[in-house]
């Protein structure tokens, strides 16, 4: 190691043919000195001016000064956002082709088993379907929003995806412009994705079931079940979901398809309309000590690849 | 002029990596890890022009991040911050002209981040599991980082003119 400090030390090494170190003179000392404090006050400044940032953005309302000006932000990313996007999808779709081979041959026929099974409720629900629309027009029962039909799909594309495991939380492509309220539910063509939590003019920000935050009335729809519970993480960053307050004298069992309840009981109503599909049911049990039975669901949504969504905008004014 | 130039380049080169990071590679999820392009290019940026510069840099990145992501504002901004300012500080001291620094830099800063993250969040009350933050996604993000950090500093110091020309002479003079 070369010593900056001691002359005998730099001599010696001048003397062995290396070059020879010399302290800056006296006169650059007080420049050191300024370019050090100059340093840590641009450092200093801007970690207090992050800190006033996240106060305020606690502290104030969604609709507060540095909320709008965030929003104002997002809208002006949000074309480069979508531009990055629509470059990198032909690049995410071979990806997806070529990972979607890997054990393609025994999903094809698990795929097939289903398609059975599915053709078979299929007749049962249709008839119970109609049945169920004679006798509401026998009692003139006036029913709560249902899904689909009383909701209008809006699609948008995944312009912003977590950024840490944190997050559990993507921004959409389609914002206040378009229709998207806040508490809008969030779905793909697999099941229930999430609710709406934050719109600017252009995006909006969607929280995922798999968020510690989120909560949701749901039912077992299997004939001998009927069970209702809420369904929420199992855990952060865990894609699978429970579906907790499940009373012990409820039937429940492995493969029973859950979906959201749409209870519009009580002071909270639900969110979500009747009949999204949530997940399926893995695992069923009980101990003495619990009050409830422990059930883990695993959801029909791959949380992990989303790149386009559709936001349920109500068609009528329902809450 | 060529410091207002670097800036500029620096300010292009910081939104379009952010933006990249936000709406593509985000989205990466190998063994449970992502990379960090952002992070990995503040570090680039903060060992070329030094700690001032990274600290600049990381509070942009930062607040363009949270912008794109609707996350609290200043959140990302501090952790970044002090990342640039730490690795610039190292850049212009230990870790000058030491060919492993950037990889060295973007492993330290990649488990300093995922920490400072965590405790951040964990003061402001968000549900996060150390175990899942801290074991399993951090050695592929470390991994991923790591292999990004060659590849993005030489990308950098073809962008950008090192510090040295016109800073580090002041520190340390070599002479005969």
């Amino acid at each position: 190691m070369i010593d900056v400090g001691s002359r005998k030390g730099a001599g010696q090494r001048e003397r062995n043919g290396f070059p020879r170190l010399e302290r800056a003179p006296l006169t650059r000392t007080s420049s050191r000195g300024n370019a050090m404090v100059r340093r840590r006050l641009v450092a200093g400044v801007l970690v207090v001016l992050s800190l006033m940032l996240i106060t305020i953005y606690f502290r104030e309302s969604p609709a507060g000064g540095l909320h709008n000006l965030q929003s104002a932000g997002a809208t002006v990313l949000r074309p480069f956002q979508v531009g990055a996007e629509r470059v990198a999808r032909p690049f995410r779709d071979v990806y997806s082709y070529f990972s979607g081979l890997v054990g393609a041959k025994s999903e094809n026929a698990r795929l097939r088993s289903e398609v059975v099974e599915l053709r078979q409720l299929l007749i049962q629900s249709e008839t119970a379907r109609r049945e169920n629309q004679r006798l509401r027009e026998l009692l003139r029962y006036r029913a709560p929003s249902v899904y689909p039909g009383d909701y209008r799909p809006l699609a948008a594309a995944v312009i912003g995806h977590p950024q840490t495991q944190f997050e559990q939380e993507i921004v959409i492509s389609a914002g206040s412009g378009a229709g998207v309220a806040v508490n809008a539910p969030v779905v793909n063509g697999d099941g229930l994705i999430g609710r709406v939590t934050d719109v600017t003019s252009g995006t909006a920000k969607v929280v995922l079931l798999t968020d510690q935050s989120s909560a949701v009335s749901a039912l077992d729809i299997a004939p001998e079940s009927g069970a209702a519970g809420l369904v929420q993480p199992a855990r952060p960053g865990d894609a699978s979901l429970l579906l907790n307050r499940v009373g012990k004298d409820e039937r429940v069992a492995p493969g029973d398809r859950v979906v959201t309840e749409g209870s519009q009981r009580g002071e909270l109503p639900s969110f979500y309309p009747r009949g999204i599909p949530i997940g399926v049911v893995t695992f069923v049990g009980q101990n003495d000590t619990d009050l409830y039975k422990s059930i883990q669901i695993k959801p029909y949504v791959d949380f992990g690849s989303l790149d386009s969504v559709v936001v349920l905008v109500p068609r009528r004014a329902n809450r | 002029m060529t410091g207002a130039l670097d800036v500029a380049k620096t300010a292009l080169l910081v939104f379009f990596v952010a933006i990249l990071q936000v709406t593509i590679l985000g989205s990466i999820d190998v063994a449970g890890g992502a990379p960090d392009l952002v992070l990995v290019t503040l570090v680039a940026v903060a060992l070329l022009r030094g700690p001032i510069f990274g600290a600049v840099a990381g509070f942009y990145a930062g607040l363009l991040v949270d912008t794109a992501t609707l996350e609290t504002l200043g959140l990302t901004s501090l952790v970044l911050t002090l990342a640039g300012y730490w690795i610039g500080r190292y850049g212009e001291t230990t870790g000058r002209d030491r060919i492993q620094a950037p990889v060295l830099s973007v492993l330290v800063i990649t488990v300093l981040y995922a920490v400072g993250g965590y405790v951040l969040r964990f003061v402001l009350g968000d549900a996060v599991s150390a175990r899942l933050v801290l074991v399993e996604s951090l050695l592929p993000g470390i991994i991923f980082n790591c292999l990004l950090a060659v590849p993005v500093y030489a990308l950098c110091r073809r962008l950008l003119h090192p510090v040295e020309a016109f800073d580090r002479s002041r520190e340390v003079r070599l002479l005969g």
